[in-house]
């Protein structure tokens, strides 16, 4: 495949607290304004803005506190009228989106890292509305390629970007970290290292893409590169990348009437996130022994299996394709 | 109660509640408890009854630990014996209401036991919680249960501690017991003496915090999961959000348990010390009237 020329990501944000409840990368946030204090803008490489997205709802160590915020942000909901009762985390929307867009237009940031965490065993996961952004899936393959301790998987949702509806999809080629398994309200050092780690990494490519940083000792190497950096940036090669595409969700079991639930996760699924399901498959342990398995003939992967925010959502799991996508070899393109 | 040499004789217990839901968000419980409620075949025991029980209602309906106050800090005396009034924080009027329900507490009308049924998001595997060392009646049933449960393994915490007590829905029975449901229960039995080995709570760690009151590090890696395991001094205790390590610096082991309760943040509360003990219980049987 032919070199692909992008133009350089001026600008890049990282977002914490999207959901108040979902602690890593409230303090992730909380540390970078630290470190900002301590070594002003030269504590990172490019210039990063760093929001906690949804202030009150970290007061109270929630979710949200009117509206799941990340659902805000398609299209439609961002150019609706605010009125007395329109719902907090909708008015915040529009202001995040003041802020680091409008979304679609060219005055976009260039890069929206936002920050989650899932009760799910699914490692570090990064979500991204479409499967052709070759800036975000660079990143992604950057990711995967530096991050060892756990696994890293790429999740596509395909969706037109004015149907997207969560923060990231705000700026150019914003993504989602999601890492877990964490409960709601806990931070666990492990976790928050590898989210720490994942948004260290992205400026790092960042960098890279820009401007092609190396550090040799030798002087003429640096004279050599320091020319060779004015002409151009760092190449990335091209390959594959192993993605899941978001198919279908799946409900836990429930009583017609009250609508409670009359199943949980079945054990031999708890904690599979990604594993492959195949026909046959326990999938739920209902209350009173039985196990109920899987029927389709279509073996899928499930994720966000047993996510505690999903139950209000009528969703005990995704199911997802697994697909590879083929990134170019790619160039900043130098004005 | 009367008592021949080593044998405590106790009174008969006759009615046994199980609650769930103290806290609306800790779903086993609650799941138990419906489950019981819709059917009661696994609990039902010749000459006993045993109640299921949703003990906050609307927490659980918002799948929140409370609504108002902590639930599980409401049975004090004061609130037990405030007078009924509007405004009254929720859980305060519901813990009235439990009180006259399954109590009143310290009175001989009150339920004989109530197991109280929690989840938590430390690795604290099964842990059955004693308010009392010399409660000879719940001695001998943890003891049943540890016993039962095996190979599974139970851990007990003790807490008798004078300021670290609190006082909770199931102090409302003459026998309180948190977290286990009750296995078996035969009439007439004797229960030889016996032992148990309770971690008995000895002091609240909370995090390193800023001025503003915010959290500076977090659980350090190396004790994250490692409830009931020995932590000695010198040994990784927090990790700053910035990679810098805290060591405990107790002069003597002990066993930290409830580390990283999502619930005690607030509390000021990142894990408990305890220390190992080991109980003595005489044999008990029931007082024949």
């Amino acid at each position: 495949m032919a070199l692909v020329f992008l133009p350089a990501l001026a600008r890049m944000a990282v977002t914490g607290g999207t959901h108040g409840n979902e602690m890593s990368g409230v303090y992730v946030v909380q540390e970078m304004e630290r470190q900002r204090k301590e070594k002003g803008e030269g504590a990172w490489p490019i210039p990063v803005t760093t929001v906690l997205s949804n202030p009150r709802a970290v007061k109270e160590c929630r979710r949200y506190v009117e509206t799941d915020m990340n659902r805000c942000f398609n299209t439609d909901t961002l150019s609706s009228p605010i009125t007395d009762s329109s719902p907090y985390e909708v008015r915040r929307a529009q202001e995040l989106n003041k802020l680091m867009g409008p979304k679609g237009s060219k005055d976009a940031i260039d890069l929206i890292c936002d920050l989650h965490n899932t009760t799910s065993n699914m490692g570090l996961t990064l979500i991204h509305y479409t499967s052709s952004d070759w800036v975000t899936l660079h990143i992604c393959k950057y990711l995967q390629t530096k991050i060892t301790k756990v696994p890293v998987r790429v999740l596509v949702l395909d969706i037109p970007i004015s149907d997207a509806y969560s923060l990231e999809s705000v700026s150019k080629h914003g993504f989602s970290i999601e890492v877990g398994p964490q409960p709601q309200g806990v931070v666990r050092a492990d976790i928050y290292m590898i989210m720490k780690e994942a948004v260290d990494l992205t400026i790092d490519w960042i960098h890279k893409f820009n401007s092609g940083t190396v550090r040799p000792k030798q002087m003429w190497l640096k004279c050599v590169l320091f020319l060779n950096m004015l002409f151009s940036g760092t190449v990335f090669e091209g390959g594959d990348v192993e993605a899941f595409e978001f198919i279908k969700s799946v409900d836990y079991p429930r009583d017609p009437e009250t609508r409670t639930l009359t199943a949980a996760i079945h054990p031999q699924l708890q904690d599979r996130d990604f594993c492959l399901l195949k026909q046959g498959d326990p999938l739920f342990l209902s209350f009173s022994g039985e196990t109920v398995k899987y029927k389709e003939k279509e073996p899928l992967h499930p994720f966000f299996i047993n996510e505690a925010a999903y139950y209000e959502k009528g969703i005990a799991f995704h199911l997802g394709k697994k697909m590879m996508l083929t990134v170019p070899k790619v160039q900043v393109q130098k004005d | 109660m009367s008592s021949r040499i080593g044998i405590s004789c106790l009174q008969e217990a006759k009615r046994v509640a199980i609650f769930g839901g103290t806290h609306g968000n800790e779903m086993s419980g609650i799941t138990l408890v419906n489950m019981w409620t819709q059917n009661s075949a696994e609990i039902e025991r010749n000459g006993l009854v045993v109640k299921p029980f949703i003990s906050n209602p609307r927490a659980v309906e918002k799948c929140t630990r409370y609504i108002d106050t902590d639930l599980n800090r409401a049975f004090t005396p004061e609130n037990l014996s405030t007078p009924e009034v509007e405004g009254l924080p929720y859980e305060v009027q519901r813990a009235k209401e439990i009180n006259r329900m399954f109590g009143p507490k310290g009175s001989s009308n009150a339920y004989d036991v109530i197991f109280d049924l929690h989840n938590t998001t430390s690795n604290m595997g099964s842990t059955l919680i004693l308010e009392s060392s010399t409660d000879l009646f719940n001695l001998q049933m943890v003891h049943y249960i540890k016993k039962a449960m095996a190979p599974h393994t139970c851990s007990v915490l003790l807490n008798e501690h004078p300021q670290l007590k609190y006082s909770t829905t199931r102090s409302v029975a003459k026998h309180p017991i948190g977290e286990y449901k009750v296995l078996g229960y035969s009439t007439g039995v004797e229960f030889p003496p016996c032992t148990v080995d309770v971690f008995r709570v000895q002091e609240r760690m909370d995090y390193p915090r800023d001025t503003n009151g915010n959290i500076t590090a977090m659980v350090h890696p190396h004790l994250q999961d490692c409830d009931w395991e020995p932590l000695n001094r010198g040994d990784p205790m927090f990790l700053t959000f910035d990679g810098r390590t805290i060591l405990y610096e107790g002069a003597n082991t002990v066993y930290p348990t409830f580390i990283n309760e999502a619930a005690y943040y607030e509390k000021q509360q990142a894990f408990m010390t305890t220390c190992r003990e080991i109980l003595a219980a005489n044999a008990i049987r029931k007082a024949f009237k």
